[in-house]
């Protein structure tokens, strides 16, 4: 199987769903002359014409807002956001308009759209350009927010956001972009909706998403070395959230540990806290803990971003505490 | 109900039609206020009194298959665009057979029948969208347009800028016509904005744009048959300055007059109803007779009368409706290539 980045993922996905369906286009700051601002579109003005991959002046509140119009009279926006940073003073089309026309219309306009980009820190971008923003976006009923963590999960998940008749979050992450995988050339989809084993184990369960799974993966190979045997679950959809995937896990290993990229106050993490409560309580031999960011504004310098991000380190600490090994 | 011809504008049955229309408007939203105080009606609740030659006149030179979005204060437009008196009042009521199903309330009119694109509540953030709908119409290669209402407050958010900075940008076929009735809730115009001829701001966007008297639904409707022509022929977008005034409060909870606007102003104002400035033209052109205006509102009444009925005897929705029509559960699982039909 052809092993690609992240990135050419993301194009592979973009490139072969507007080849299947002339209403999806692209739309955003950089995503035609420029070929992206992280080359995520790269070609596609080339192929696709600048009526399909559409350069906005920097203005995120107003292409939100197209896209959500062109999406109502039967258009399939693709609205790329530099970074969802940015994403913030769009947030009212984003919440307002494309999560609750159905509802507010009464059934009548769905808004099947997509806004995509990258979410959560890179390397000392300091504290506007680091934020992880997906408990902010999945708390909203109306949006299903998806957050791939590989190169093959970027691809599916893509085209099953651009297919879904729904408005469909998609957080990528700077630092992903580059990384390698292997992704099938051609069509597939990874259904929205639906978390997923990446790697079995019996001892504990380390839930996480995005850029995270990776830590995630870090910390048990660590583990690993100790006799260890995590399980990895990767939720890839944060909205609808798989709880019965993630509470299987718990109900085998007894013991979990989140790994989120954002803030602890009302992060994913205490979400998942509360399903595994009420749905496993008594299978539970440890408190669930959460790995996450300090709370505080990004930092530039190098080590306090370092000591303000989540890591494998800070994970495998997590994991032995709620087996009592420390 | 008989719609007005979307051509020529000197015609006796069009200006009957026009009266009609904002007759009907005017006995609705009468009868709104009172259904309001008896708590019928609940939420906030913009009425359109004054204003109506605005929708009237502009809706009436609209295709079928053109679509219209406003903000909040929009029974009028809705009625003008041909959507059900019964609708919107079960709307009005909370009721099933709402035109939103009883989701929405009075600031949230959705038809797509009638490819009206809602009511929105947030001030200025439906205006990009009337962008997009001009972008989508552009893509598809379509000739329809967009009208696009809101009140003069919105021209100092930045929604606005951004969305008309857009549409001339890339020369899309949307109509921005600013409903400008002097008050953005209790601030006027000359206090909010640094600039009081609203219609100057498309200068900034090298946009065509005019000023137009909001109270005679005849200038109205030839302005917009101008900004559609531009927009039609050449996917031109205008800026449309409407000047007209709002008879009653901000909503149901505001006072008509005494705090941020006097009596006088109001009385003086209200010497221009929409309905006696049509009437007039219709005197001059010997057009005018007692008993056929009497017939008239008293069709008009009946059909609020029967509207009000309705509303009152639909059922509530069902408890289930409430998890019902947060998402969809549709996929577009095969490529359909549709973007050159419309929907």
């Amino acid at each position: 199987m052809p092993v690609i980045t992240y990135r050419d993922a993301l194009n592979q996905a973009l490139r072969e769903e507007m080849q299947r369906d002339d209403r999806v286009f692209i739309m955003g700051e950089e995503v035609g002359i420029y070929q992206g601002a992280y080359k995520v579109s790269k070609g596609l003005l080339q192929e696709f014409g600048e009526m399909r991959v559409v350069d906005t002046p920097i203005t995120e509140l107003g292409f939100a807002g197209v896209g959500v119009g062109a999406a109502m009279v039967g258009l399939r926006p693709v609205i790329e956001f530099m970074t969802w940073n940015f994403a913030l003073l769009a947030l009212d089309q984003v919440v307002n308009a494309a999560a609750k026309m159905l509802s507010m219309s009464g059934g009548q306009y769905n808004i099947p759209m997509v806004f995509r980009g990258p979410n959560g820190a890179a390397l000392q971008l300091s504290a506007q350009h680091s934020q992880a923003w997906e408990s902010w976006l999945s708390h909203i009923p109306g949006l299903k927010v998806v957050a791939p963590g590989t190169p093959y999960d970027a691809k599916g998940l893509l085209k099953s956001a651009i297919r879904d008749d729904n408005p469909v979050l998609v957080l990528e992450g700077e630092m992903l972009y580059n990384a390698k995988g292997e992704v099938p050339d051609g069509d597939y989809t990874i259904p929205l909706g639906k978390a997923q084993v990446k790697r079995e184990g019996d001892h504990v369960s380390i839930i996480s998403y995005g850029k995270m799974i990776n830590v995630a993966n870090q910390a048990a190979d660590l583990l690993a070395k100790d006799g260890i045997r995590a399980e990895v679950v990767d939720l890839l959809t944060l909205r609808p959230l798989d709880s019965e995937t993630v509470c299987t896990s718990v109900r085998k290993t007894n013991r979990a540990v989140v790994v989120e990229e954002g803030w602890e106050m009302c992060g994913i993490g205490a979400q998942i806290a509360d399903y595994i409560q009420r749905d496993c309580f008594d299978d539970l031999d440890a408190p669930v803990l959460r790995v996450h960011q300090a709370d505080a504004p990004m930092p530039y310098a190098k080590n306090l971003e370092r000591a303000a991000k989540p890591d494998a380190q800070k994970t495998v600490a997590a994991v032995r505490q709620v087996l009592y090994l420390d | 109900m008989s719609r007005p011809k979307p051509e020529g504008s000197d015609d006796p049955a069009l200006r009957l039609s026009l009266l009609r229309e904002m007759l009907l408007m005017r006995r609705f939203e009468e009868r709104t206020a009172e259904a309001y105080a008896m708590g019928k009606i609940g939420g906030f609740c913009h009425l359109y009194i004054g204003q109506e030659a605005v929708g009237a006149g502009a809706i009436s030179v609209l295709r079928p298959d053109d679509y219209v979005i406003t903000s909040y204060r929009d029974h009028g437009q809705a009625l003008a665009r041909g959507i059900s008196p019964r609708a919107i009042m079960s709307e009005l009521f909370g009721r099933i057979d709402g035109v939103s199903k009883g989701k929405g309330g009075s600031m949230h009119l959705f038809d797509r029948n009638t490819n009206f694109l809602g009511g929105h509540g947030i001030v200025a953030a439906h205006i990009p969208i009337a962008t997009g709908v001009g972008f989508a119409i552009k893509y598809r290669g379509g000739d329809q347009v967009c009208l696009c209402f809101f009140g003069e407050a919105a021209v100092n958010n930045g929604a606005f800028h951004e969305a008309l900075n857009m549409a001339a940008l890339w020369q899309l076929p949307v109509i921005y016509l600013v409903e400008n009735n002097r008050y953005g809730m209790g601030t006027a115009l000359e206090r909010a904005s640094s600039v009081n001829d609203i219609a100057e701001r498309a200068c900034s966007y090298d946009m065509p744009n005019e000023v137009v008297d909001g109270q005679d639904v005849i200038a109205v409707r030839e302005a917009t048959m101008r900004a559609i022509a531009r927009a039609r022929g050449e996917n031109t977008p205008t800026l449309i300055e409407v000047r007209t005034y709002r008879f009653m409060g901000h909503s149901m909870s505001d006072a008509v007059s005494g705090t941020y606007r006097s009596k006088e102003e109001l009385d003086e104002y209200m010497k221009r109803d929409p309905i006696t400035v049509l009437r007039a033209q219709m005197e001059q052109r010997g057009e005018w007779s007692d008993e056929k205006m009497a017939a008239i509102d008293a069709e008009v009444r009946a059909i609020v009368e029967d509207a009000w009925n309705f509303a009152d005897e639909s059922p509530e929705p069902p408890l289930e409706a409430l998890t019902e029509d947060v998402y969809v559960d549709t996929t577009s699982d095969t490529a359909t290539g549709t973007a050159a039909g419309d929907r």
